[in-house]
């Protein structure tokens, strides 16, 4: 290990007289906006197409025939292109849940309500929506729920056709089985 | 130093102005699949993947990891991404081969181009304080430097409409892959108005949408691989100053350094592949990396011919790399750029075993 070399003295900088004595910019403000033709892509157009028909249509993987809803077009098991047209039913697990408490800049939500992670039965990826026609206490992992369609009118290409998902009368999933292909039966 | 090769590479067949039907893993796929193929292999049997892409072309956050999903990175890959052309996540591959831990690394790029406001998009990688609040578009930084070059008497417009005219037509002629294949002569080009600054349309490069991919591999492993690998002989990075006002930009330093110790002029230079988006690109770059008058240049066609950003770079390596292997060439330079007029150079030597 050798010395570290001095520091050099930082240079005098001398303004030249006009500038001398003005206030120093301490921050800059740049606004930036830009617009795009955003491609969603074969697959997940599937899906968003579906959502005109109150239908959650997902793609699955040729190999290992995991089903992915929406899917981006590919299986991440198997670098290959997910197929199919599988629809999938309305109804899911709670998997994990967020309460939230915090209002935020831009939210349209009235505070406080319940974020969650749904797995529809059949699928092997989580969709994440809202939950309500419960209380926040009230709402757990393993817990059944559908899917609340909009108006017949405002349906449109996107998950905001799903107004939100309610509770349902079926029995809870262990913490367990919430979350796992297991829990239908299905390939492992 | 450990010997890497290039022994697999696959592109978009053909590059476009415009995928419009696929998102960007949909589109990536079938070239990460294909230089896969070539060899037989799966991404299980790849010791590190790299890949250069930016979210802000596509406008669409975190896309680079969606793209993922594409190779197939489960059970757990090692991999690394870099915010720049492929050509850099070719380097970062190649310093991971170094360590001497793995023997085979994957690299892909891939950009849709088309979705946002190119030249607009370009805008976003000045410095955010001075340059980039007054939203300098990316064709007329080109002319800037087409202006400074002209006034400097270092290019010529003539000289840059032949660019323009061989680019086009060498693409015709050799790669079924460009998106601009065309023979339309250096006069007819001379004969086109001016379209932004100095620049004619034809100096300028296509909006392309497109995807590269390549496989590398050190000693032994790329032996049994390849019956002809493009061994990587030296390769080096260099940047000059980001202010535009900082440098000369009718010189290119950063590339004159990389290139010397990339060790260009030890030897004769079979061909080579320079990453030069507009026409006086090319001219700066020979003189800088002192190509010679006669030389074999982008007989690929260049990005002239096919420009998906951020792996335009790539494909330069790539096509070198084809060269070698089919044995058309033995010693080829394969150049990458990034950032604002040649900015950012990357340099390297692909030799054959002779």
């Amino acid at each position: 290990m050798t010395d570290a070399a001095p520091i050099p003295a930082t240079p005098t900088v001398v303004l030249p007289a006009r500038l001398q004595g003005v206030e120093p910019v301490l921050s800059v403000r740049t606004p930036a906006r830009l617009d795009y033709d955003f491609t969603a892509g074969r697959s997940t157009s599937a899906f968003l197409r579906g959502m005109l028909e109150k239908k959650i249509i997902g793609e699955a993987c040729p190999i290992c025939h995991k089903v992915y809803a929406p899917s981006r077009g590919a299986c991440p098991s198997h670098g290959v292109p997910t197929e199919g047209h599988i629809e999938l039913a309305q109804q899911g697990v709670v998997v994990s849940f967020c309460v939230v408490n915090v209002a935020f800049h831009g939210s349209v939500m009235e505070i406080p309500y319940v974020s969650a992670l749904i797995q529809l039965e059949g699928a092997d990826m989580f969709l994440m929506h809202l939950l309500q026609e419960i209380k926040a206490d009230e709402v757990r992992v393993g817990q059944w729920v559908e899917a609340v369609w909009v108006d017949d009118a405002d349906l449109a290409p996107t998950l905001e056709s799903v107004k939100y998902f309610r509770p349902i009368e079926r029995p809870d999933a262990t913490v367990d089985e919430a979350g796992h292909v297991l829990a239908w039966g299905g390939a492992a | 130093m450990r010997d890497v090769a290039i022994v697999s590479f696959a592109q978009s067949e053909p590059h476009q102005r415009s995928v419009e039907k696929l998102n960007e893993v949909e589109m990536l796929m079938p070239v990460t699949r294909a230089a896969l193929d070539q060899l037989d292999l799966t991404i299980q049997d790849i010791g590190f993947t790299c890949s250069g892409s930016t979210d802000y072309l596509a406008g669409t956050a975190f896309s680079f990891v969606s793209t993922l999903d594409g190779v197939g990175p489960w059970p757990p890959i090692q991999e690394s991404h870099v915010e720049m052309d492929g050509a850099w996540a070719l380097y970062e591959a190649w310093v991971k081969l170094q360590l001497g831990e793995i023997d085979t690394a994957f690299v892909y790029a891939y950009s849709k181009s088309s979705p946002g406001d190119l030249p607009i998009v370009l805008t976003r990688q000045l410095d955010p304080y001075t340059a980039g609040p007054l939203w300098p578009d990316s064709v007329s930084i080109a002319a800037l430097q087409a202006q400074a070059a002209l006034d400097a008497g270092v290019v010529t417009r003539e000289a840059m409409a032949e660019v323009a005219a061989r680019s086009r037509r060498d693409a015709l002629a050799n790669n079924p892959h460009a998106q601009l294949r065309f023979d339309r002569s250096a006069a007819e080009v001379a004969a086109e108005p001016d379209h932004i600054g100095v620049l004619r349309r034809s100096d300028c490069p296509p909006i392309t949408d497109g995807a590269a991919a390549m496989v590398l591999a050190a000693g032994d492993r790329a032996r049994e691989l390849s019956d002809r690998p493009a061994w990587i002989r030296g390769i080096d990075h260099r940047i000059d100053p980001m202010a535009i006002g900082l440098r000369d930009l009718t010189d290119v330093p950063s590339a004159r350094t990389a290139a010397a110790k990339a060790g260009v002029g030890d030897a004769p230079v079979d061909v080579w592949e320079l990453h030069a988006p507009f026409t006086h690109n090319e001219l700066l770059l020979r003189r800088a990396l002192g190509v010679p008058d006669d030389a074999v240049v982008n007989p690929s066609g260049g990005a002239l011919s096919a420009n998906p950003m951020l792996t335009a770079g790539l494909l330069r390596f790539g096509e070198a790399a084809a060269r070698i292997s089919s044995g058309q060439a033995n010693r080829a330079v394969a150049h990458a750029t990034q950032g604002p007029a040649l900015q950012q150079n990357l340099v390297a030597v692909l030799e054959g075993d002779a």
